[in-house]
């Protein structure tokens, strides 16, 4: 039954797929209720310009995708305390360099494969490198999620509040920031960096259907994003030419749409 | 009496355009007091200055004799701001996670909350009558329950100064009134002093025992129960004090079950 196992590419995928099914939704969760899913499509694009720019100069891409995507970041938080309450444009200015930049580099990149491998993501591509970067990636976001949990919540819940409560804001804020950085970057490699950003939203947005208390919704995120990720994955081995981050986002927009679908339904019904 | 708040000649501006000028009230503990002004009189950001959010160069603030750019125990000082009723939205957690958000800090890392952690915010959602709702999503909860919500949300942490922002904007009359008397209750056996910024002119008359009048950049003290008569008569008494009463709607006072008079 679970055949494909014994190809080592799609071992690796598996593996690969299964921790960012746990990592992305952690992420995701916390960028969704800061009303800040704007974040995850700025940083994935300015990792296609690190992806770039290794190319052209023979570097590991994924490592100079994190790279470039922690920079944003920090960029990101720095334009935003220029323009208070108007937060989306540090947004806006960055997403615009992210694409400039990867626009004017990829013109150079002889290997326009690969580059396209990050665009829209591939199972073949993964490398030994991506597996044990994933791996400690995976541990460093888990831990500090569990570990920042409640100050996490409260703080996407309520900034000033949070504050009041004697919680370091600025502090946690700049970590979260370095981690959804660091994982748009890695999870661009598997999903495609222009997927990466609808699966940080889509497994939340199911989640919120049935969730009945935030720690539920968390879990069921993490649920949601398994069943796209390993579903998109074995639909991307059995048919040919699939790109799996496309197959993948597909299935969870289609999931989602029928959620809404059902529960309207059952409205109507009731 | 101990003092709470002391606020001496504190001027502030923004941009050049005086807001605050040569301010000075002080509040005590167990004082539960009202503060009114026009829109733009500056009430908002002289909640922003006691809370430490904007920095200011003349004058004094002093909240439990320590000045407020060094004190650090905020906890003593529980805040709701004035859009704490959007902001439960359509957020996915129930009343109980979002009360125990706020004892984060108590808590050590690694550890899971306690019983008496939980015992805490089920006292706090008693005191505000919200026990029944504490499973309940934030955002299926009406306007009023989850002003009360965040009421205790701050409750939970024992502070010993409540300062809400009109936390009765958006909520309809009745649940206004019930959550007016749930504010008295708290001052009256809780002791907790309370500071409040509310455009209700009614009802700063007759629930707080004091009410502070934001005018022209400087603060007055009325006599609430002269403020009460005052909006009853205004037609035959002009008003004396404050240019609120003159363009306050008609009022006519609440009586306890909140049916008009």
């Amino acid at each position: 039954m679970i055949y494909f196992l014994q190809y080592p590419f799609m071992q690796r995928a598996v593996l690969v797929g299964i921790l960012l099914a746990i990592i992305i939704p952690c992420v995701g969760i916390i960028i969704v209720l800061k009303r800040l899913s704007l974040m995850g499509d700025t940083l994935s694009h300015t990792s296609l310009a690190g992806v770039a720019m290794g190319l052209l100069l023979g570097w590991e891409p994924t490592l100079c995708a994190v790279l470039y995507c922690v920079a944003a970041a920090l960029s990101i938080e720095w334009i935003r305390r220029m323009f208070p309450q108007y937060e989306d444009i540090s947004l806006a200015i960055m997403m615009s360099l992210g694409i400039g930049l990867a626009g004017v580099l990829s013109g150079y990149v002889r290997s326009v494969g690969s580059f396209n491998d990050y665009l829209f993501g591939s199972i073949v591509a993964i490398s030994d490198l991506d597996v044990y970067l994933v791996i400690g990636i995976t541990v460093a976001v888990v831990l500090t999620f569990f570990l920042l949990y409640r100050e996490l919540f409260v703080i996407s819940f309520d900034e000033k509040g949070a504050r009041l409560a004697g919680i370091s804001v600025g502090r946690i804020n700049f970590i979260f920031t370095i981690l959804t950085a660091v994982t748009v970057a890695v999870a661009a490699r598997t999903v495609g960096a222009l997927i990466v950003s609808s699966m940080l939203v889509i497994p939340v947005a199911c989640a919120m259907q049935f969730g009945k208390s935030y720690k539920q919704t968390v879990f069921f995120s993490i649920f949601f994003a398994f069943c796209f990720m390993i579903t998109g994955l074995l639909l991307s081995f059995n048919i040919h030419d699939l790109k799996p981050g496309g197959a993948i986002v597909l299935i969870g927009v289609v999931v989602l749409l029928m959620i809404f679908a059902v529960k309207s339904l059952m409205r109507r019904f009731r | 009496m101990q003092k709470i708040i002391e606020v001496s000649q504190l001027t502030f501006g923004y941009s050049g355009t005086p807001v605050l000028e040569n301010l000075n009230f002080t509040i005590f503990s167990g004082d539960c007091v009202g503060l009114i002004g026009a829109n733009g009189a500056g009430k908002s950001t002289l909640l922003k200055l006691l809370l430490g959010e904007v920095p200011f160069s003349y004058g004094k603030i002093e909240i439990f004799g320590e000045h407020v750019k060094s004190f650090r125990q905020w906890w003593k000082v529980g805040y709701v701001p004035q859009n704490s009723i959007t902001l439960g939205g359509n957020f996915p957690a129930t009343a109980e996670e979002v009360v125990m958000g706020s004892l984060s800090r108590q808590i050590r890392r690694w550890c899971f909350f306690q019983k008496e952690h939980k015992e805490r915010v089920r006292e706090a959602l008693e005191m505000v009558g919200m026990q029944e709702c504490a499973q309940q999503l934030i955002g299926t909860l009406s306007g009023g329950q989850r002003q009360r919500v965040m009421l205790a949300r701050v409750l939970v942490n024992r502070p010993e100064i409540l300062l809400l922002d009109e936390p009765a904007s958006g909520i309809d009359d009745r649940s206004t009134h019930s959550f007016y008397r749930l504010l008295e209750k708290l001052n009256r056996e809780e002791g907790i002093t309370i500071l409040m910024i509310t455009h209700d002119l009614r009802e700063a008359a007759e629930h707080f025992s004091r009410v502070l009048c934001l005018e022209e950049g400087s603060v007055m003290e009325l006599d609430p129960s002269q403020l009460a008569d005052e909006l009853r008569h205004r037609h035959k008494h002009p008003c004396r004090h404050c240019h609120l009463i003159e363009h306050a709607p008609d009022c006519d006072l609440l009586t306890e079950d909140g049916v008009m008079e």
